[in-house]
Parts: structure tokens; C-alpha cells; sequence
């Protein structure tokens, strides 16, 4: 029992059990969700958060904050409507050469000893004039593959969640379980210590943002595959859902302590808890402030469990 | 025992500002060699400590390695490519990280698949080897075990070697938690380590244990090796005596008032674990002395907590607080000199909720002269001023205020001496005129200014000197010393 409950376990386990309390309310209030297509569509838009939320969890575990994560996802997306369905080869060019950006971006914050939420404020702007001058009006077109992928009915289970387990899986291996999964989150733990071990620090930043940038780049080009065109405010919200999906489920803001697997279940709570709302028939002026109600009190629980291991510990 | 260094240091210099942390030392590591380097706060130990780990350059001098060359360049990857390992005071692995994955971070080479596995047997191993019975889970993160366990996992990692030899481990404090018998079994695996043909720096307050676990201690004192023999021709005694410097040169101590017998003190901090009472009188200089991070800070935060209110300020304020670390605790540094002097008068000086600019410069002026600060416009910013003239800015926003008791957390580092001067002055005329100074310092002539010192050791008062006992001697013996608990 108590090292079912150590400090690890809780941090996954109280987003876990957030989510599925709220499927449960969806499902009692909507019982047709409970179906192949149901699910489908209450998780569809699940699956770029995802991959922004998992892209904001990489900034955060090297104590860092990127405010320009909603402009940059809506530039990928418009890259992706236009240059990577027109001519796919310049498209790739633009999306590689913004990560390279991004990588970039991560050793000027280290070099310059910046904060990395004013610089990144200022490059929500670049992203997002960049984002305008390539689409001054919605429009574009999804390139064919991402669509097929997107809109393919796996038997069984919904494209929406398997495409959310294998994003899981996949930062869990690079974050937890690879060894610069190690070294990343030891930079966010203690940056001397590592520091004093002889590592690189700007290589491990650049490699930090240059991993972000791509997950960034990912959840653009899957939301053209969702939305068939894009549109220079497409994913402006991500900013602030990206950080809150990280902090729901289970990462903090410094001391490296984040969970790639609680970052994807903090993503899919988002949006479940928006067609909650709808299903609970709130007006959608309410629904925001709703959201956030829902976010305070999953918060407040897992601090009051924190507090009480913590007033254990002590004893 | 083989003739080749492991590390020799020659003509070391290393400055900080006015301050000369090291003055020419020679420094030879060779294997088989267990060397204690002792000293005071200040002597250089720590600078030393970092100069041969790679953490710091030196100013001037050479550093040579195994090969016997001069080395051009030395980093912290030469000398970790070297085998030279340390474990550091403050506790500094990943609180977020398992321990296996903390050994991952100290070893470059452990990498690949089934690296786990293989981090967890070369550290399990060697803890099971220099602390049998350790009890710890390889798998929990670090933030989650105790601070002696802590402590246990930091050296094992150090000593520890993966694809690569470990030829040097400087261990620094490295008993400071935990408890006899597990320093007992560290000081019997630094046995066997150099017996291996290792070598080892071992720092410690203990001066029992550097008698026992050293074949070699070098004495350190401002900077410089003032000692340097084969262990047993040293006795603790002996070794407090080579610490402390030849000629105490000490400013004379003002004359102490003889108390009364039923005076209240002013300030007093009753708690369990202290050797002797904490009490402050009024007009009373109070010094806290011991080596730096022995408890000394966290009394001081303490009582000024204790003394002011939580929530709301209160209009007269029971104690003033004049910051050490200048930059993180002390200057607004985007402000002027004059903001930073009159901060703390503000909320006594308001009208309606506004400031009163008037009172402001009158004040300001008044202390500029009276203190000395070395401008010509107070409106500069105060970041253009020295350190040394920073502080006397802090001290003024401290001593305007009418706080009957002003707490100071090691205020004068890296404050030239002159400036000093003005301010032991300045002191001993705020003092007779009825104020408490409760001042904590590391530097040895400061704590022998004052009329009574507290000496602390691990986290607690060991020691109540008054008046005449207050002697560079007396403080040593009691910061150093046997293990209390």
C-alpha cells in the first residue's frame, strides 16, 4: 500500500482516475457515447493537444515555459496545408528548419541566461505573422496521407485512442526510459550536478527544444489532417491547454518531475471535459470557466494528497 | 607508494574581487595517499576543492596530471576523463531522478541498451561493500530517501567506476550526516580504497576523523598551505593550533557592561537541541561564529520571523535584517542607491498612502554622510557602486529604521577592509547607544569584535564564549571538535 502510494504513483494515478470519473459521467449523462464512432469523435481533437501537450512537457522538464507553442502549431499547420500538400519536399524543408529554430531558440535562452517565457512570448508573434503571410485566409488542403491516417477505422478500438497509446508510448520511452530521457530530466532536477558530471548543457538544451519543435510540428500537420484546412489562429488556445495538460497530469513546473503518460491522459481530460460540459447542456459562454473549475479542483486533490504523504513523511 | 601524482597543483593563485582565495599554493596528490585538508572558513578549501575538479581556472599556475605534463586546458572532462570524482558539501545529485538514473548522469560511458540494469548492479555493489546493511532501493528517487541515505548513495556514485578508473575522490564534509558508525565504515572503505593504490581528499569538521581516516593533512589559512605532515605527527590540539593565525591582530573589544542579575534579554530562542540558551541583551553585540552553514542563517531567519508579523508590517518593527548574499536577498538592483537605502522607512514616512520625497532625500543625504558611501548622486543606480559601498547602503536602510534589534546574516563578504572599519565603528556606536547586534560572520577577526559569540556546530549552539574567552583559539576548538552526537 504505501509504495503503491509514493510520490510517482500518485502523480499519474490521481489524472488517471480523473479521467475515467469523468468518462463515467459522460457516458451516464450519454449513453450512445459508449460506441466505436461515439468515442471517435469525443477523442478526435484529443490527438493534437496530445502532441503539443507532450511537445509543452519537454520545454517544462528542463524548467523552462513556451507561450509560443499555439502560434507555432498553427504555423506547422498552415505549412502543412499549403507547402507539404503543394510540394512536399520545401514543405519538409520549412518544418525541419523550424525545429532547427527551436533548437536554436534553446541554447540562446541557456547562452544569454534569458527567460525563456519573454523570448518565447516574442517568438508567439514571429510564428504567428509567418503563420498569416502563408495563409491570410483559411484555406489550404490536408496533404492525402495525413487525412487517410486520421479518418482510418482500426477494428476495434477508434484511431483517436490508438493514436493517443502510441504517443504516450513514445515520449514515455524518450523521456523516461532513454538515457538523455535521464540526462534531460536531471537538468530540470539539478543543472549543476550535471553540469559538474562534464555534460554538455547547450547540447542537451538544443536537443530539449529541438524535440519539442518536433512533436510541435506533428500536432500541426495531425490537425490539418483533422480539420482538412488550416487558418493562422487555428491553434492559438494550445498555448495554454498545453500547460495545463502537463500540469493535470502530474508534471510540475520546475524540479524536472514530469509523466509523459500523465501529460497524454491530462490532454484527453481537456477535451472530455469540454463535450462534458456540452452534454451537461452549459451555455459554451460558460464552458471556459467551467473547464477551469474542473482543472482547480483535479489540481487541489492531488495537492491535498501531496500535503498529507508529505505530513507523513514527516512523522 | 609510487612516485607519479595523480594531480599536482603548483604556484596556485585564484582571486575574487579583492579577495585572494588562494596565494600560491603547491598541491601534490599521489596514489596510495589519503590527504585531510583542513581549515577555517575562508582558508581556501573550498576554492582548492573546485580548482581540482575543473569547476574553477586558476589565475595564475600550473596544473599537471598523471602524465607529468602541464595541462593547457583543464576542465571539468579533463579531470573527470582523469578518474578525479567529488562528492560536495551541499547534497548535489537529482532530487527528481531514481538513484540508478543518477548514476547514469555521473557516468558518460553507461549508455546503450540494458544500461539499468547495469547502473543498478555497480552501485548496489559498492554500497552493499562500504555500507553493508544500507537498506536502499536503487529504484527510488533520490528526493525520497532520507538525507544520510542521501549522503551514503553520493559516495558510493563517486567512488563507483564504470569503463574508467577512478583514481581520485575528494570527499567534502562528506560525514556531515550521518551518524558514527556509518562514518565509521566510510573512513574503513577510504582505507582499503587507497590501499588499493586510490587516492583520497578528505574535508571534514571532525577533526577525529581526519586523524584517523588521513595518511597526510595539509593545514590551510588565508589562502595558503601552512602545514603540510604525515598525520601522526598531528594531535587535535595541534591542529586547531596550525588553523588559527599567529599573530591575533584583533582590534580591541569594547569594555562589557556588567549586567544585572534579573535583566530580561531583549531577544531569546529557547530551543531543545542548543548546548546553551540563545539570549540577546539590549546595547549587546551578539556573535554567531562555527564554520559557514552550521545552523548560524536559519537562527537568524528564525528569530526575525519570530519577531515580525506574518501577514501585515507592523509600524514599529522589532528587528532589522541586513542581507549577506547582497544580490538575491539584499539590493533592488534596478533601483537607485537612494530607493534601496529608504525602502524599509517607507510605510513610517506615508501620508494618504503616498510617499514623501522630501523625507526621503533628507534621509538619504543624512546616512550618505554619515556612512560614506562613495558617490556623488544618490539617484545612480546602486549597481554602479562596489560591493563594499553597497552594503554600507544596506546597512543604512537597516540601521534607519528604529528597530531595537538588527540581525545580520554574514554581511560584510567580500567587503574590503577599509570599509570594514567604518562599519565595526559604526556598530560599536549604534551598540552603546542601546542597540542589539546579533551578527552572524565567517570571518574570525569579525566574531572576536564581538562581546558575546555562540559557536555553532551541526546545526546547533555548541558553545557560549563571553567577553575575554572570545579568542580565535577558543573558537576553533569549539567549531572543530568530536562528533556530539
Amino acid at each position: 500500500m504505501k509504495t503503491l502510494l509514493s510520490n510517482d504513483n500518485l502523480r499519474i494515478l490521481v489524472p488517471a482516475l480523473s479521467l475515467v470519473a469523468l468518462l463515467c459521467a459522460v457516458f451516464y449523462l450519454q449513453p450512445r457515447t459508449m460506441s466505436y464512432m461515439g468515442l471517435n469523435l469525443m477523442f478526435n481533437l484529443a490527438v493534437p493537444i496530445a502532441l503539443a501537450t507532450i511537445a509543452q512537457m519537454f520545454i517544462l522538464a528542463v524548467n523552462d515555459l513556451d507561450l509560443s507553442m499555439g502560434a507555432f502549431v498553427s504555423f506547422s499547420a498552415c505549412v502543412a496545408a499549403t507547402f507539404l500538400e503543394q510540394s512536399p519536399l520545401i514543405g519538409i524543408l520549412i518544418l525541419a528548419a523550424a525545429i532547427g529554430v527551436y533548437a536554436l531558440i534553446g541554447v540562446v535562452i541557456y547562452l544569454r541566461n534569458l527567460p525563456a517565457i519573454v523570448v518565447t512570448l516574442g517568438m508567439s508573434f514571429v510564428w504567428s505573422g509567418l503563420a498569416v503571410l502563408l495563409l491570410p485566409s483559411p484555406g489550404g488542403a490536408a496533404p492525402e496521407w495525413i487525412r487517410a491516417i486520421m479518418t482510418s477505422r482500426p477494428p476495434m478500438v477508434p484511431m483517436a485512442i490508438i493514436a493517443s497509446i502510441i504517443i504516450a508510448a513514445v515520449a514515455h520511452l524518450i523521456v523516461m526510459r532513454s538515457s538523455f530521457g535521464v540526462i534531460m530530466r536531471g537538468l530540470g532536477g539539478n543543472s549543476r550536478s550535471v553540469e559538474r558530471s562534464g555534460w554538455s548543457i547547450i547540447r542537451i538544451r538544443a536537443m530539449t527544444y529541438a524535440l519539442a519543435g518536433l512533436f510541435a510540428v506533428m500536432a500541426g500537420i495531425v490537425l490539418v489532417g483533422l480539420t482538412t484546412a488550416a487558418d493562422a489562429n487555428i491553434a492559438l488556445r494550445y498555448t495554454l491547454l498545453s500547460i495545463a495538460g502537463v500540469i493535470l497530469g502530474g508534471g510540475e513546473f520546475v524540479g524536472g518531475r514530469v509523466s509523459p503518460v500523465g501529460a497524454v491522459i491530462g490532454a484527453l481530460t481537456l477535451t472530455l471535459a469540454a463535450s462534458f460540459l456540452s452534454f451537461l447542456r452549459i451555455s459554451p459562454d460558460w464552458q471556459i470557466g467551467a473547464q477551469g473549475a474542473i482543472l482547480i479542483i483535479v489540481l487541489a486533490i492531488r495537492l491535498i494528497l501531496n500535503r498529507r504523504e508529505r505530513k507523513e513523511k514527516r512523522t | 607508494m609510487s612516485g607519479e601524482p595523480v594531480i599536482a597543483i603548483a604556484g596556485a593563485r585564484k582571486g575574487f574581487g579583492a579577495v585572494k582565495a588562494l596565494d600560491g599554493v603547491d598541491f601534490t596528490v599521489t596514489p596510495g595517499e589519503c590527504i585531510g585538508l583542513v581549515g577555517h572558513n575562508g582558508a581556501g578549501k573550498s576554492t582548492l576543492v573546485n580548482i581540482i575538479n575543473g569547476g574553477l581556472n586558476l589565475d595564475e599556475g600550473r596544473i599537471s596530471l598523471s602524465g607529468g605534463k602541464p595541462v593547457n586546458s583543464y576542465s571539468i572532462r579533463v579531470a573527470r576523463t582523469h578518474g578525479i570524482r567529488c562528492v560536495f558539501q551541499e547534497l548535489s545529485m537529482c532530487p527528481n531522478l531514481s538513484v540508478v538514473e543518477n548514476v547514469r548522469i555521473a557516468h558518460a560511458g553507461m549508455k546503450g541498451f540494458g544500461w539499468r540494469s547495469r547502473a543498478r548492479k555497480v552501485v548496489s555493489e559498492l554500497l552493499d561493500v562500504i555500507f553493508p546493511d544500507h537498506g536502499i532501493d536503487c529504484r527510488r528517487a533520490v528526493g525520497d530517501l532520507t538525507i544520510a541515505q542521501r549522503q551514503m548513495v553520493e559516495i558510493a556514485i563517486a567512488f563507483s567506476s564504470y569503463n574508467s578508473t577512478t583514481s581520485l575522490v575528494i570527499l567534502d564534509e562528506p560525514t556531515s550526516s550521518l551518524d558514527a558508525s556509518r562514518a565509521e565504515q566510510l573512513i574503513a572503505y577510504v582505507k582499503s580504497f587507497t590501499g588499493a593504490g586510490g587516492a583520497v581528499i578528505f574535508i571534514s569538521h571532525i577533526l577525529g576523523e581526519i586523524l584517523d581516516a588521513a595518511s597526510r593533512i595539509v593545514v590551510m589559512r588565508d589562502g595558503q598551505v601552512v602545514s603540510d605532515k604525515p598525520s601522526g605527527e598531528f594531535t587535535v590540539n595541534s591542529l586547531v593550533q596550525a588553523m588559527g593565525s599567529v599573530a591575533a591582530a584583533s582590534s580591541e573589544r569594547r569594555a562589557t557592561v556588567v549586567r544585572s542579575e534579573g535583566e530580561k534579554p531583549v531577544a531569546s530562542f529557547p530551543r531543545s537541541r542548543d548546548a546553551v540558551e540563545f539570549k540577546a541583551y539590549k546595547g549587546e553585540l551578539v556573535g554567531l561564529a562555527g564554520l559557514s552553514g552550521q545552523g548560524q542563517t536559519q537562527l537568524i531567519v528564525d528569530l526575525y520571523t519570530s519577531v515580525s508579523g506574518d501577514w501585515k508590517s507592523r509600524r514599529e518593527p522589532q528587528a532589522a535584517f541586513v542581507a549577506g548574499d547582497r544580490l538575491s536577498d539584499g539590493v533592488f538592483p534596478l533601483w537607485s542607491i537612494l530607493r534601496n537605502m529608504t525602502i524599509a522607512m517607507l510605510s513610517e514616512w506615508r501620508r494618504f498612502g503616498l510617499t514623501d520625497p522630501a523625507r526621503e532625500a533628507a534621509f538619504a543625504d543624512g546616512w550618505h554622510e554619515k556612512i560614506g558611501i562613495r558617490t556623488k548622486n544618490l539617484d545612480n543606480p546602486i549597481l554602479s557602486l562596489s560591493g563594499g559601498n553597497q552594503q554600507k547602503a544596506l546597512f543604512a536602510r537597516a540601521l534607519g529604521t528604529s528597530a531595537p534589534i538588527v540581525l545580520m546574516d554574514d554581511p560584510m563578504r567580500g567587503v574590503d577592509i577599509g570599509t570594514k572599519q567604518d562599519v565595526y565603528l559604526m556598530l560599536r556606536e549604534e551598540a552603546d547607544a542601546g542597540r542589539t547586534f546579533i551578527w552572524y560572520s565567517t570571518e574570525m577577526d569579525e566574531v572576536c569584535v564581538c562581546d558575546r559569540v555562540y559557536v555553532f556546530r551541526e546545526g546547533s549552539i555548541a558553545r557560549e564564549l563571553t567577553g575575554d574567552a572570545v579568542t580565535e583559539e577558543n573558537i576553533l576548538a569549539a567549531s572543530f571538535g568530536e562528533r556530539t552526537s
